[in-house]
């Protein structure tokens, strides 16, 4: 649990003969990677490492014409204060140009105030609640909103007849964000919500609950779990109760069947269609070909899941912003210029919205199915250029 | 209502199974033992390790997490545990929270931080009827193993000698030592006993709870509550306990969704403030 600081410096040599005509080529790029190394979150830090690691072993270990420097730090889980100091450690002591990482909101708040003061360009590998890009304007976000993944699966079980939904979600803060984003979606679309549940972080036995439903009958349910131990636990129950045989259809966000975990979720997981914004399964050429590096530096028993993706893309709009600017690292420069960037990820065209300096991109609908003997997310419908709904809204 | 009743049941049973141990060396060497829960998921991990990975049988595997948390367990014992039985129990605490600390590291470092992928055997899934309700197999299991559990641990402590030397030990240390007891090699053997019970709890759960390396630290709180209710250092006790909190906790979610996670805990002040010292209270407690 002790916090750990490693710190690898991207092959510095013969950084000078690269680009001579920027002036900022002699220095490295110091970027401050925030995100949990220990715990029981700790795949979150090992995918966005293998996602940067990934984006500099392809531009040799360069930014912009700039070697880099990643300075990692451990926060064990959600804990804004630690996240706090880690960030103003990083500014003053470490002097980093560029924050990154922050997989829990909480964090990236904390970590937004700070950026604010030190005028720190940030970009978010992870963080989902809507609000983090507005509270600070050197935020910019690369993964994707709860609420952004929640819409439109209301507004596709309308598409395909669904007229009624019971909602279970985790009670926390992106539980009620996917609670409110689904619910608003699915009614404005003439559908109705039949019963709400929200279960304790901590649940050990879903039965009661999946009872609950089983006796309300309704068409259809709608679940949102933080990607780990409650979907599956919630799946077991599901299918030992014959949920399905009940003629009860079952939908998720994508966190249901995350990659990281979906193995070890097992059958359980079969046939159930989840909303969200990458599959590794994603056919596109950009993607196979990340996959294939990715399974070539780290092996296959870990799956690159959307964090190491969106670690990737982040690296890969600092390295746009960072040529837009000519390699200058200034605060405002940064963020005027990642703002509007356009580029093709490897989950498919994202761009980063001009006004609100949010994810906007497609969010697909996948199932879940056995393919060559591996559970995956096989994405069969699409909503394009979806921006979040919360900020929308206002 | 009485699908409930069977669920809440179930719940209670491994609640029970994986807290019993604790209730034992809790209340034979009063040692607050934080790493039960540590054990539980060494069992479910051999568990599952040998199923996925040998294709072992689910009843060798069960057998196998038994056998294997009792021998972390014993040698625990004889390199920390057995320095500090007359320790403050501060240092207790803090050796065995330590001692979680390390296994969740431990755990995370040779088998990644998610959970292991477990399968129920099938002649353990979905559901059967009965008398009109539809009952799920693996939880009927689980009661049939808690009853049988409680059955042996009953006969194990009431009629045979080891038991009445542990019994014993319980009510008076020094006495059972003067009267030729081995009280050092007997807490030896019930601490592994105990440790060897939360293994085999934890290799039960598998089946409904996502066993994964923090699972001691989020479910201390559900053993302590089983023992604290139930009085450590009995059998008894703890069992009624169990029950009661999975009857309870399962009712409140199904009835009560909104409060149904915090009324355990009111059920737990409440039974406090009734029975300070526990359902079944030790002897010389009451």
């Amino acid at each position: 649990m002790k916090l750990t600081k490693r710190s690898f410096s991207a092959t510095a040599i013969l950084a000078a003969l690269a680009c001579i005509s920027s002036s900022y080529a002699q220095e490295p790029l110091k970027i401050g990677l925030i995100g949990t190394y220990s715990g029981p979150y700790a795949d979150y830090g090992r995918q966005f490492d293998a996602g940067v690691g990934l984006y500099l072993k392809e531009h040799n270990g360069k930014i912009a014409g700039r070697t880099v420097e990643i300075i990692k730090k451990d926060t064990a889980g959600p804990a804004p204060d630690a996240s706090k100091r880690i960030a103003q450690e990083l500014v003053v002591r470490d002097k980093v140009q560029i924050l990154t990482g922050l997989d829990f909101s909480p964090n990236a708040y904390a970590v937004a105030a700070i950026a604010t003061q030190a005028k720190i360009p940030t970009v978010v590998m992870n963080a989902s609640s809507s609000a983090i890009t507005s509270s600070s304007p050197y935020v910019a976000r690369l993964s994707f909103t709860v609420q952004q993944v929640s819409d439109p699966m209301a507004r596709w079980m309308l598409k395909n007849g669904t007229k009624e939904a019971y909602v279970v979600v985790a009670d926390y803060a992106s539980g009620t964000d996917s609670l409110t984003a689904f619910k608003k979606a699915f009614e404005q679309g003439g559908g109705k919500v039949v019963g709400e549940l929200r279960t304790p972080m901590n649940n050990p036995d879903f039965s009661a609950y999946v009872q609950r439903i089983k006796d309300a009958k309704p068409q259809s349910v709608f679940f949102f779990f933080p990607s780990g131990v409650m979907p599956p636990a919630f799946l077991k129950v599901w299918k030992e109760r014959g949920m399905e045989e009940a003629g009860i259809k079952l939908y998720a966000t994508g966190e249901a069947t995350d990659d990281s975990y979906l193995e070890a979720t097992g059958d359980v997981a079969l046939g159930l269609i989840t909303s969200h914004h990458y599959s590794y399964a994603h056919p596109s050429a950009k993607n196979q070909k990340f996959v294939k590096d990715f399974e070539a530096q780290f092996g296959t028993a870990m799956r690159p899941s959307y964090f190491a993706v969106t670690a990737y893309d982040a690296m890969a709009a600092i390295d746009l912003a960072l040529k837009k600017t000519g390699g200058d690292a200034n605060g405002d420069k940064v963020m005027e210029a990642l703002k509007g960037l356009q580029f093709e990820s490897p989950r498919g065209p994202i761009e980063i919205d001009a006004a609100t300096r949010d994810i906007v991109q497609t969010v697909y609908v996948r199932k879940t199915e056995k393919v060559g003997g591996k559970l995956v997310n096989v994405e069969f419908d699409k909503f394009d250029r979806v921006k979040d709904p919360a900020k929308e809204a206002k | 209502m009485d699908i409930v009743l069977f669920d809440g049941v179930a719940y209670g049973m491994l609640l029970f199974l994986m807290a019993v141990g604790l209730s034992i060396t809790m209340g034979l060497m009063n040692f607050i033992n934080l790493a039960h829960g540590s054990f539980a998921v060494v069992g479910g991990y051999t568990a599952a390790v040998l199923m996925s990975r040998t294709g072992l049988g689910y009843a060798a595997a069960l057998a196998a997490s038994f056998v294997v948390a009792a021998l972390v367990g014993a040698v625990l014992e004889l390199v920390f545990y057995r320095r500090l039985y007359r320790a403050h129990p501060l240092d207790q605490v803090l050796l065995s929270i330590g001692a979680v600390f390390v296994s969740i590291a431990a755990l995370t470092y040779f088998f990644g931080p998610a959970m292991l992928p477990f399968h129920l055997p099938a002649a353990l899934q979905g559901q059967f009827d009965l008398a009109g309700l539809k009952l799920s197999r693996y939880r009927l299991f689980l009661i049939v193993c808690g009853v049988a559990v409680l059955t042996i641990l009953l006969l194990a402590m009431g009629r045979t000698r080891y038991g009445a030397m542990v019994r014993a030990a319980v009510d008076n240390q020094r006495v059972a030592g003067g009267t030729g007891i081995h009280v050092q090699r007997l807490f030896f053997l019930t601490f592994s006993l105990g440790c060897g019970l939360a293994g085999l709890g934890g290799a039960l759960s598998l089946g409904m709870l996502g066993l994964e390396p923090s699972f001691p630290l989020k479910y201390m709180v559900y053993f302590l509550i089983v023992v604290c209710v139930g009085g450590a250092g009995t059998i008894i006790g703890p069992f009624i306990a169990a029950l009661l909190v999975g009857i309870v906790d399962v009712a409140g979610k199904y009835y009560l969704p909104e409060a149904g996670a915090f009324l355990i805990y009111v059920f737990m002040i409440a039974m406090l403030l009734l029975r300070p010292n526990g359902i079944v209270p030790k002897k010389g407690l009451a």
